[in-house]
């Protein structure tokens, strides 16, 4: 048995890899902004007194943390294409990436507002604040803070998870190796080489999670608790 | 449209007020008025009502029937404008409840700010100024974590207190400090009495209701059993009040 691994014939390849590595990076960043948006939005009013606006809400986060990333994904890309409508394949895919990972943090989120002791709101209440500005000013970032890191490492996963997006041939990471493979019949090695770049972006997203932390949570910088 | 009172009407007047949790009336009839300036106590065993009826006067509960004005606004009423209401009422909670992503100072300004629209610098200086007021001026930039359980309170009134109420009401604020705490929240809402604000206040601290309460309110199973001036704790004419004075201050 003999293994033989020619890395020089793959490596040549690299700006391929790094557009597809940029690609990736790209589609975690805006699926992990906007879906942060959209599942904070999704757990306040899974919160609301208005029982449409709650089921509605919690039918969303149920259909998606039920059914397969890879199934959203070709629903989005061919239902907008049923409707005549043409997007590429990077905002389709930055769109069902969002709508994935709005669920789970709807969920994450719920959970960090539900810990928020209840004596907080009537502290605020008792100030005369109104409800968005408790939202806001009260609960928002105390229940990240919470929650900080379980959001992270799901939009790490998210970005993880993006490489299915090689199925509607958006050419990120996954993509791009796919494309190299067949090309040099060097298949071991370029996943090899996927792999370490899958562990390095993830660790540049670990390190930016860290670096917003302090950004967000200045007491935890003054006082140096860990997250 | 709801005006603010006369000088000659009560801050604070309940009437007939009823308010019940599921069967369990808590409130029956409960009756009482508070004069600007004039300092409440409100005492009684556990589960007599004083919370519920504290909370029922900034409408942290609604009450089944009754009547209860306060500053002009008619809290019993659906149609009560709650933010004036809260602009007018300040209450501090037993727990504190400083918000704890915020520094002392923050906790003081973001209510001026944010509702009244006072402008940062302004709201500062505010918050300065009420912190001398509670002996904690140099806990400023501090956040709620690293200050005492004493200090957090006197912090939580500073921040109610920076909204300039018209009432303050007090829940059992110094029931969960250690009794060489309890004096340093006490002081501070003593020289609130002296400086005039009107305030009403549940306590089990008889010897400070004693010293600093215009009127007793004692309640007893949902209803004001026995009321008058603080005289009456030392000569109740209620067997009730007799046995709970009696009892000593016994944490209720
Ligand atoms: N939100 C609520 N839901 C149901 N029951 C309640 C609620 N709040 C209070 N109660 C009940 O109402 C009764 C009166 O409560 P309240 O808190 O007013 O008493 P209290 O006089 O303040 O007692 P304590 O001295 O223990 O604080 C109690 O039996 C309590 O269990
Ligand atoms: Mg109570």
């Amino acid at each position: 048995m003999s293994l033989q691994l020619d890395f020089p014939a793959v490596l040549e390849r690299w700006p391929s890899f790094l557009a597809g590595a940029v690609l990736t990076l790209e589609l975690a960043f805006f699926a992990t902004v906007l879906g942060a948006l959209l599942g904070t939005l999704a757990a306040v009013g899974r919160g609301t007194h208005n029982s449409l606006i709650a089921g509605a809400c919690k039918v969303y986060v149920e259909t998606i943390r039920n059914t397969p990333l890879l199934v959203q994904i070709f629903l989005v890309y061919f239902g907008l294409a049923s409707l005549g409508l043409k997007y590429s394949a990077f905002t389709v895919a930055v769109a069902a990436l969002t709508i994935n990972v709005g669920a789970y943090t709807a969920e994450i989120m719920r959970a960090g507002f539900e810990a928020i002791p209840r004596g907080q709101i009537e502290a605020a209440e008792g100030l005369a604040l109104s409800r968005f500005q408790i939202y806001w000013h009260i609960i928002l970032l105390p229940a990240v803070e919470k929650v900080y890191p379980a959001l992270t490492s799901q939009f790490v996963l998210l970005m993880l998870a993006s490489s299915v997006c090689s199925q509607i041939s958006a050419e990120e990471l996954t993509a791009v190796a796919n494309y190299i493979q067949s090309d040099t019949y060097r298949a071991f090695e370029t996943y090899i080489i996927v792999a370490v770049l899958y562990v390095i972006l993830s660790l540049v997203m670990r390190a930016g999670f860290w670096g917003l932390g302090l950004l967000l949570f200045p007491r935890r910088r003054r006082l140096g608790t860990p997250l | 449209m709801q005006q603010n009172s006369s000088s000659s009407e009560p801050i604070v007047s309940l009437h007939n007020v009823q308010k019940s949790f599921g069967a369990l009336r808590v409130l029956d009839g409960v009756s009482f008025a508070v004069a600007r300036g004039e300092v409440l106590a409100l005492i009684g065993r556990s589960g007599s009502g004083k919370s519920t009826a504290l909370r029922c006067i900034d409408r942290f509960e609604k009450v089944d029937g009754g009547e209860i004005v306060v500053c002009g606004h008619r809290v019993d009423r659906p149609d009560v404008n709650l933010r004036a209401l809260r602009q007018d009422v300040g209450i501090v909670f037993q727990s504190y409840n400083l918000f704890p992503h915020l520094t002392i100072e923050q906790n003081i300004t973001l209510a001026p700010c944010a509702v009244k629209g006072m402008a940062t610098s302004q709201a500062k200086d505010l918050a300065r100024k009420v912190l001398v007021q509670v002996g904690l001026e140099e806990k400023l930039h501090a956040y709620p974590e690293q200050l005492s359980g004493g200090q957090q309170q006197r912090a939580a009134i500073a921040r109610s207190l920076a909204m300039q109420p018209k009432v303050m009401l007090f829940d059992e604020v110094t029931s969960a400090l250690d009794p060489e705490l309890t004096g340093e929240v006490l002081k501070v809402i003593e020289q609130l009495a002296a400086d005039g604000m009107t305030m009403v206040m549940v306590t089990h601290e008889m010897g400070f209701a004693k010293g600093i309460a215009d009127r007793i309110v004692f309640m007893h199973r949902g209803k004001v059993h026995e009321t008058g001036p603080a005289s009456i704790l030392t000569s109740p004419t209620t067997p009730e009040l007799t046995q709970f004075v009696g009892t000593g201050n016994l944490k209720s």
